[in-house]
C-alpha cells in the first residue's frame, strides 16, 4: 500500500486530493487578496483573519471529525446537533449544578463519545447505513436539547466568563482605531484548541496506523479486509472520534458564544460536508485531509464576510453565493477526477455505502 | 438478463414490503393498547359548513400526502443513482414561491391556478434537471450535487418573493389544500392516489422500472445492453422535481401562504427515511414504490401517535429517532442473518428429532 502510493507520487507531482486542496488554498488566498484590494478597510487588518478563526473554531473542530468519517466512506449528520446538545448541557451544568469549565468539558466529551459509540456500533457492527443512523442521531440530539431546555440559556458564572473573555493578544498585529487607540490582535483560546485538533488529526491520518487504516477502509473495503485490517473496528473508531470531536467542538462553541440555544449550530453538518469537499475529501471515501478541510471552512466563511462587506445586505445573498461557490468547486472536483483519468468505477460501487 | 432482472424485481417485492408493514402494524398495535379511540373517525362541519371526516386516521392520510408524493420520486432517484436528493424541500420552496408569485399578479381563477401549477412544475423540473445533469454527466455523488440546491434553494425562494411571506387567498387554493366543497375526504389524499396510479401506469406500460433497476444494479452492464444510464438518471431526477413541485403546491395551499423557511422543512430527511423503511436499499437497484409510500404513512402515523400522546412538538424528533433506529435494527442484515440461522437450527433439530 505504502509502496504503491509512493510510486504514484513519483509519477505524478500531486495526487487528486492534494491538487484539490491546493486549488482551495489558492482560491482562499486569492479571494482574500481580492477582498483586501477591493474593500480594504477591515480586510487589511490582521484582526479580520483572526476573526475568521475566532468565529468558526468550533466549525473547524467538528469538520475534522466529519473528514475522518468521510475518509472511511461514511457520513456523520449528527455533529451539529451534538454540538447544540453539549453546549446546552454544559451551560446547565455550570449554572445550575455548580460545575466549572473542567466538568463542562468532561461532560461534553462524555456526551460526544456516547453518541459516537452508539452510532459506531450500529454502523460498524450491525451494518446499518450511516446516513440513517446519524440522521436519527441528529433528530435525537436536537429533540433532547429542547427537552433539556427550550429557553436559551447563557453562562453567568464568573470563572467561566473570565475564561471566555481571555484572549491571546499579539501587539504588533494590532491596528489603530479612528480615535488613535491601539488595539492588539486578539485570538480566542478556542482557536488554539481547534488548531491543536487539526494538527493531531493531521498527524494521525498521515502517520499513525489507525489513520492509514481509515484510508484503506474508505478506498476499498474488500482489499482492506484482505490486508488484514479490522474493517468494522476501524469504522467504529472513526465514528467515536467524530463524536468526541463534536463534544470538543461543543466546548469550543460555548467558549465563543457563552450561551446555549436549541437552534445552536443549525445546519453545521452541511457546512462541514461542504468544507470537507472543498478541501478535497471525496464522499466516496479513501481520499481527503484535514488541512484542506480547514481551508474549506475558512473559504466558506470568507465568502460570507465578503458578501457582507460588498453591501449585498439582503439575507439571501450569503447562501446563494456560497451555493454558487460550492457548485464551482464540485464541478471542478469532478472535472479534475475525470481529466486525470482515474478509474471512477470502483468508486461507483462504494457510493452504495452512503 | 432482462428477464432475470424482471424476475428478481417481482420476487423481491413481497419480502421488501415486510419492513414497512411490520412498522405500520407495530404502531397500530401500540395504539390499540394505548387508546383504542385513536382509530375513531368522525364527521364534523368545517368553517364553510361542509361535512368533513375527522380523526387521527384521516389526519395521518392527509398529513402524509406531501411526504408520500416526494418519497415516490425519491425511490426512483435512489434506485437509479445509488444516492439521495437532499434538495427536495428547497425545490418545493422554490416551486411554491413561483406558484404564489404567479398568482399574486392578478385574479385567481381556475385557469390561472392551472397555469401556475404548470409553471412551477416546469421550474422544479428544471431544478431536477440541474441536479440530474450534475449526477449523470459530471459523475458527482447525488448527495453532494444536491447539496448546492439544498443550501441555496430556500434563499432563492426568499429572493423570488422579494423578502416577504406573501399570502394567496381563494376558494380554489383552499380546495387544493383542504376539502373540495361537498367531498368529505381531504383533497391531498386524491393527489396521492392520482400520483400512485400514474406511477403504476408508467411502470406497467413502459420499461422505466426495468431500466432504472438495471442502471442501479450495474451501470456498465446496463449500458452494454443498450440502456443510456445518463438519460435514465436525468429522467428520475426530473420526475422527483415534478413530485417536489406538487408537494410544494399542496403545502402552500394548506396554509394559503408561502414561508420559504418553514415550508416542508426537513422533508428530505423524512423522505429518505420513508424510502429506507419501505425496504429499499439506499444503495440503489431493486425498488418498491409501494413500500416507500407505506414508509411515508408509517412515519406520519408515528408522528401523529406522538402528538396524541401529548409529546411536545419540539421533542417529537427524539422519540422518532429511537423508533426509527429500532425499526432499522430489526431490518438490519446482521439481525436478519441471526434470525435465519436460528430458524435453520430449529428446523435441523426438529428434523433430527423426527429422524430418531
Amino acid at each position: 500500500m505504502e509502496n504503491r502510493s509512493r510510486d504514484l507520487r513519483r509519477r505524478e507531482p500531486l495526487t487528486d486530493a492534494q491538487l484539490l486542496m491546493t486549488i482551495t488554498i489558492c482560491i482562499f488566498i486569492g479571494l482574500y487578496i481580492l477582498a483586501m484590494a477591493v474593500w480594504g478597510g477591515g480586510f487589511l487588518r490582521p484582526q479580520q483573519l483572526f476573526d475568521l478563526f475566532n468565529n468558526n473554531a468550533a466549525l473547524i473542530v467538528i469538520a475534522c471529525g466529519m473528514t475522518v468519517v468521510m475518509i472511511t466512506g461514511g457520513i456523520d449528520l449528527s455533529v451539529g446537533a451534538v454540538v447544540s446538545l453539549v453546549v446546552m448541557v454544559s451551560v446547565i451544568n455550570i449554572e445550575d449544578q455548580g460545575g466549572n469549565a473542567f466538568t463542562a468539558f468532561m461532560l461534553g466529551l462524555a456526551i460526544g463519545a456516547a453518541f459516537g459509540i452508539v452510532q459506531g456500533l450500529l454502523i460498524a457492527k450491525l451494518d446499518i447505513q450511516p446516513f440513517i443512523v446519524t440522521l436519527s442521531g441528529m433528530f435525537f440530539a436536537r429533540g433532547v436539547t429542547t427537552m433539556v431546555s427550550l429557553e436559551p440559556r447563557s453562562v453567568q458564572d464568573e470563572g467561566f466568563s473570565a475564561m471566555q473573555d481571555a484572549r491571546i493578544e499579539i501587539d504588533w498585529l494590532g491596528y489603530e482605531t479612528n480615535k488613535g487607540a491601539h488595539i492588539p490582535g486578539r485570538i480566542e483560546w478556542g482557536v488554539m484548541i481547534a488548531i491543536a485538533v487539526v494538527i493531531v488529526i493531521f498527524v494521525v491520518l498521515r502517520w499513525a496506523r489507525f489513520g492509514r487504516d481509515l484510508y484503506a477502509v474508505g478506498g476499498n473495503e474488500q482489499s482492506a479486509l484482505m490486508l488484514g485490517i479490522n474493517v468494522s473496528s476501524t469504522r467504529f473508531w472513526a465514528y467515536v472520534l467524530s463524536g468526541v470531536l463534536s463534544g470538543i467542538g461543543g466546548f469550543v462553541f460555548l467558549l465563543h458564544t457563552g450561551a446555549g440555544n436549541a437552534t445552536n449550530a443549525a445546519g453545521a453538518e452541511m457546512t462541514c460536508i461542504a468544507a470537507a469537499i472543498m478541501g478535497g475529501t471525496l464522499l466516496t471515501g479513501g481520499v481527503g485531509n484535514v488541512i484542506g478541510t480547514m481551508f474549506g471552512v475558512l473559504t466558506i466563511v470568507l465568502i460570507r464576510a465578503i458578501v457582507v462587506a460588498s453591501g449585498l445586505r439582503e439575507p439571501w445573498w450569503q447562501s446563494i453565493t456560497t451555493g454558487a461557490m460550492l457548485c464551482f468547486f464540485i464541478i471542478l472536483q469532478s472535472l479534475v477526477v475525470q481529466y486525470r483519468g482515474r478509474p471512477h468505477k470502483d468508486k461507483d460501487a462504494k457510493k452504495a455505502k452512503i | 438478463m432482462a428477464k432475470e432482472l424482471e424476475k428478481r424485481s417481482r420476487s423481491g417485492s413481497l419480502g421488501q414490503l415486510l419492513v414497512p408493514i411490520i412498522a405500520l402494524a407495530l404502531i397500530a398495535v401500540f395504539n390499540l393498547f394505548r387508546d383504542p379511540s385513536f382509530f375513531s373517525v368522525g364527521m364534523t362541519n368545517d368553517s364553510q359548513g361542509n361535512p368533513v371526516l375527522t380523526g387521527n386516521l384521516i389526519s395521518i392520510l392527509n398529513g402524509a400526502s406531501e411526504l408520500a408524493i416526494i418519497s415516490m420520486g425519491m425511490t426512483l432517484v435512489t434506485a437509479s443513482s445509488k444516492g439521495q436528493d437532499i434538495s427536495v424541500g428547497a425545490i418545493a420552496a422554490i416551486a411554491g414561491s413561483v406558484f404564489v408569485k404567479f398568482l399574486s399578479g392578478g385574479d385567481i381563477t381556475g385557469l390561472s391556478v392551472t397555469l401556475g401549477i404548470i409553471l412551477c412544475c416546469l421550474v422544479a423540473m428544471l431544478c431536477g434537471a440541474f441536479n440530474g445533469a450534475l449526477v449523470a454527466y459530471f459523475n458527482i455523488q447525488p448527495m453532494i450535487a444536491t447539496l448546492i440546491l439544498y443550501t441555496t434553494g430556500r434563499s432563492i425562494a426568499y429572493w423570488i418573493n422579494g423578502g416577504a411571506t406573501p399570502t394567496v387567498s381563494s376558494p380554489i387554493i383552499t380546495a387544493i389544500g383542504g376539502f373540495i366543497p361537498g367531498c368529505p375526504i381531504p383533497t391531498p389524499v386524491f393527489v396521492v392516489i392520482v400520483f400512485g396510479v400514474l406511477f403504476w401506469l408508467i411502470f406497467r406500460f413502459t420499461n422505466l422500472r426495468l431500466y432504472t433497476q438495471a442502471v442501479g444494479i450495474n451501470q456498465d452492464a446496463a449500458r452494454l445492453n443498450g440502456i443510456n444510464p445518463q438519460t435514465v438518471k436525468m429522467l428520475t431526477f426530473i420526475v422527483l422535481g415534478l413530485c417536489s413541485a406538487v408537494a410544494g403546491v399542496i403545502a402552500v395551499s394548506r396554509l394559503s401562504l408561502i414561508n420559504h423557511e418553514t415550508i416542508l422543512l426537513e422533508i428530505e430527511m423524512d423522505a429518505i427515511l420513508a424510502v429506507a423503511i419501505g425496504g429499499n436499499s439506499l444503495a440503489g437497484g431493486k425498488f418498491t414504490v409501494v413500500g416507500s409510500v407505506l414508509g411515508a404513512y408509517a412515519i406520519q402515523a408515528l408522528t401523529t401517535t406522538l402528538y396524541a400522546m401529548r409529546v411536545p412538538s419540539t421533542a417529537v424528533k427524539a422519540y422518532k429517532a429511537v423508533v426509527i433506529i429500532l425499526i432499522v435494527i430489526i431490518g438490519s442484515p446482521v439481525v436478519k442473518d441471526a434470525v435465519n440461522r436460528m430458524m435453520a437450527k430449529r428446523r435441523q433439530k426438529t428434523a433430527a428429532a423426527k429422524g430418531e
